[in-house]
């Protein structure tokens, strides 16, 4: 069921020529029609023309065939929404709408996304301020109404050191009906700044994309780069990058595992994985100096090389980190009280899940077997795989089990690639990068699927870069995981998707 | 309850002993810029001209801003005379005004000095802050929580990061200011009973970081708040964050 969509492997590029550009029905049906066929949709975006855009759709097949598709159609001020039959698009056309002034017809949630000035020139869709922008976080909630409802709303700014992000919440008494969560204010612009580049700086708003994410951001716009400028990344480089990308899935998975065990109050496992969190941290920072991977992943390879003093200790440094974390996570699985409190809180059922198109470790805790690493193999994880975890409970504890599952994993993966790390040029020199392609990187980082789409012009100069965060595709799910919950429950339940505003942002 | 002793038991003691004694940093930590002028070419700005973001200076003595650099070290890669370099064994970076973030050739960088008088009276023993992140990628905030943890232990300086600006002696910001957060910014800060300190970390929010000159942010919170204190790095390690409060309140010289 691709409706003749280009069909490619990740990580490769191909003339923007070679998209096909059918007429907007069979676009929209085709969209539907791979859907149901159990195609997944990555990326959903628009290049504004002078009178409407282009919307191009990025979708992945089933696991299993490695391929994605590509396809394109031509719109006018307005275009057809899919939002109600196909809930996973329902904000990409919204952004679709903010970005490129072109309108879903029939949309059953016509919001703005990040309150940012459109990417061409004329009027946005919702009232704006006087200075010309909108302000973020007005508009219209969905409420429930009746007796003894309440609205509780919380943010921008948070009690904790937190980034900013509204909360909306419809309250029966403790329990929460609905929760509406409205984002943007950590909107810096990326994607406007990126149109003609690549420039000196294009690899320093990468690896800010989401600071947390600086390896998977990286690897993906590494990997657009070299395949628009045929351009390979040596063995060497790839197996440091992902020994780097699994580093970064640990330090958060085992931030996260304290941050949960302390939102249930169990402070033993939470003290102690905020400092082992620290170890997998300055373990990056033995590669390359910084403590996130700054600089660490560049076009045509790595920054920083690493002798064998430096694997040696890296070696050392992680057999002692898995001690401690196996003691302070397993302290979680024997305490009672606290596998009370995780169980059968923050429900998101598989079907909800598939619908809204989670990614990352939140759907596979919903038992959805995805994973870029294993779907779509991009560097070292072509030679090298990686088991797929996934529960079956939908909750917090599955969220949190699966995440100490995972980073066991990530364990015996560095350790197996430390060991074994190929010789060879760490850096290849890059190349001036093709007019008029499109590449396509798809990375799983630690909150799941990252996409980047690059489409140059005829001078090789980025017409658009489309990046899209797996927190783009999973904050609904923390909205869903609140329902008929205790807003009590909101902490827990935050802290186990816990998803990035800034990615959302850009 | 025996297996949480036994673990609490193997897991240690783990507060390191800064500033008593100095903290070790990885091997290639990019801390305090070095430059050498005797060995710079004729004329030659290779640093300047590699510099992504223009923090040194393309004319007259050699300096380096620091609170515009990201500490990317891609002048370092530039440079033919090995006359720029990054320290890896100084963290401290710190300074109480804009101008003394600037790094000159051949001169000694001095950090911040402590708060003076009444302020020093009042913040020296206990300082609480309010975060905000303004626009940032969460790096800052994430190695700003990180001094909350047991290895770092901000407690024991009586500094803390508390959950209302009505409970605070100061604004801890993150972030270039983007545009939609410039109000929540300035709400928080006017929540802030007086007298009250701004202290910016990230070069975010000295002067937009990575996001410099984007229309959708404002290049940092100066011109929007009086700062106390100028955090730079990108983000500052924590041990860079943590040396600048202590100096602010004099724990440290």
């Amino acid at each position: 069921m691709s409706f003749g969509m280009k069909t490619f492997y990740n990580g490769t590029s191909f003339k923007r020529s070679d998209i096909p550009v059918p007429d907007n029905d069979t676009f929209f049906q085709g969209v539907l029609d791979a859907i149901t066929a159990g195609w997944r949709v990555c990326s959903y975006f628009g290049v504004p023309t002078a009178d409407g855009a282009t919307l191009y759709c990025v979708m992945s097949a089933r696991a299993g065939s490695g391929i994605l598709g590509i396809a394109a159609t031509t719109v006018g001020r307005t275009f057809p929404s899919l939002a109600s039959l196909c809930p996973q698009l329902h904000l990409f056309e919204r952004e679709i709408a903010e970005q490129c002034l072109t309108r879903p017809e029939g949309h059953p949630w016509f919001k703005p996304v990040r309150f940012q000035k459109p990417l061409c020139e004329g009027k946005g869709f919702w009232s704006e301020t006087d200075g010309g922008g909108l302000t973020p976080a007005v508009m219209d909630f969905y409420r429930v109404e009746g007796d003894e409802v309440h609205e509780v709303a919380v943010g921008p700014v948070h009690a904790g050191i937190i980034e900013p992000g509204h909360f909306r919440f419809q309250c029966h008494g403790e329990e929460v009906f609905h929760l509406e969560i409205a984002l943007g204010f950590q909107h810096r612009g990326i994607e406007r700044a990126l149109i003609g580049g690549p420039t000196p700086r294009t690899v320093h708003e990468m690896e800010t994309i989401a600071g947390d994410t600086t390896v998977g951001h990286g690897q993906a716009y590494c990997m657009n780069m070299e395949s628009l400028g045929g351009v390979f990344a040596s063995p060497r480089a790839e197996t440091v990058r992902g020994i780097a990308l699994e580093l970064e899935r640990l330090a958060n998975h085992t931030g996260d595992l304290g941050a949960i065990a302390g939102d249930v109050g169990y402070l033993p496992t939470a003290s102690f994985c905020g400092r082992i969190r620290g170890d997998f941290l300055n373990m990056t920072a033995l590669l390359c100096g910084s403590r996130f991977g700054r600089g660490l992943l560049r076009p045509g390879g790595i920054g920083y090389d690493c002798d064998a003093a430096l694997v040696d200790e890296l070696h050392k440094r992680l057999q002692a980190a898995r001690e401690d974390l196996a003691g302070a996570v397993g302290l979680l699985w024997d305490s009672p009280s606290v596998m009370a409190r995780l169980e059968d809180v923050g429900i998101v059922t598989a079907a909800d899940a598939r619908e809204i198109g989670l990614v990352g470790p939140a759907a596979r805790a919903c038992g959805l077997n995805r994973d870029v690493r294993r779907d779509h193999p991009f560097g070292i994880f072509r030679i090298s795989q990686i088991p797929v975890i996934t529960a079956t409970t939908c909750d917090v504890a599955a969220r949190t089990l699966l995440r100490w599952l995972e980073a066991e994993r990530s364990l015996d993966f560095i350790d197996e690639q430390v060991q074994h790390l190929p010789r060879g040029t760490y850096r290849n020199q890059m190349k001036e990068i093709a007019p008029e392609r499109c590449a396509v990187a798809l990375t799983e980082g630690w909150r799941g699927e990252i996409c980047h789409v690059a489409l140059t012009d005829d001078r090789g100069r980025f017409e658009r870069y489309k990046i899209v965060d797996p927190s783009f595709h999973n904050w609904n799910g923390l909205g869903l995981a609140l329902r008929n919950q205790q807003i009590s429950d909101f902490p827990l339940c935050n802290k186990s998707f816990n998803l990035s505003y800034c990615g959302y942002d850009l | 309850m025996l297996k949480a002793l036994l673990t609490r038991f193997r897991q240690g003691h783990r507060t390191m002993a800064y500033p008593d004694a100095p903290q070790p940093l990885p091997a290639r930590f990019r801390g305090l810029p070095v430059i050498e002028p005797a060995r710079c070419g004729d004329g030659c700005r290779a640093c300047a001209a590699a510099c992504p973001y223009g923090c040194i200076s393309a004319s007259g003595s050699l300096t380096l801003d620091m609170g515009t650099c990201l500490f990317c070290a891609d002048c370092v890669a530039a440079c033919p005379h090995d006359a720029i370099s990054f320290s890896a064994t100084d963290a401290c970076l710190a300074s109480r005004t804009r101008e003394g973030l600037t790094v000159t050739a051949g001169e000694e960088y001095h950090a911040a000095v402590a708060l003076e008088g009444e302020l020093l009276r009042l913040f020296g023993r206990s300082l609480k802050l309010r975060e905000v992140s303004a626009g940032g990628c969460n790096a800052c905030e994430a190695d700003t929580n990180v001094l909350s943890t047991i290895g770092w232990d901000l407690g024991r300086f009586g500094i803390q990061f508390v959950a209302s600006p009505r409970h605070a002696d100061g604004m801890f910001v993150t972030g270039p200011v983007s545009e939609n957060m410039r109000e929540a910014l300035l709400a928080t800060y006017a929540a802030i009973p007086e007298p009250k300190l701004v202290i910016v970390a990230g070069a975010c929010a000295i002067n937009g970081g990575p996001f410099k000159d984007h229309a959708e942010v404002h290049n940092g919170a100066d011109g929007f708040v009086p700062v106390d204190l100028y955090i730079p790095g990108c983000p500052p390690s924590p041990l860079t964050i943590l040396d600048g409060l202590l100096r602010l309140v004099g724990r440290v010289k």
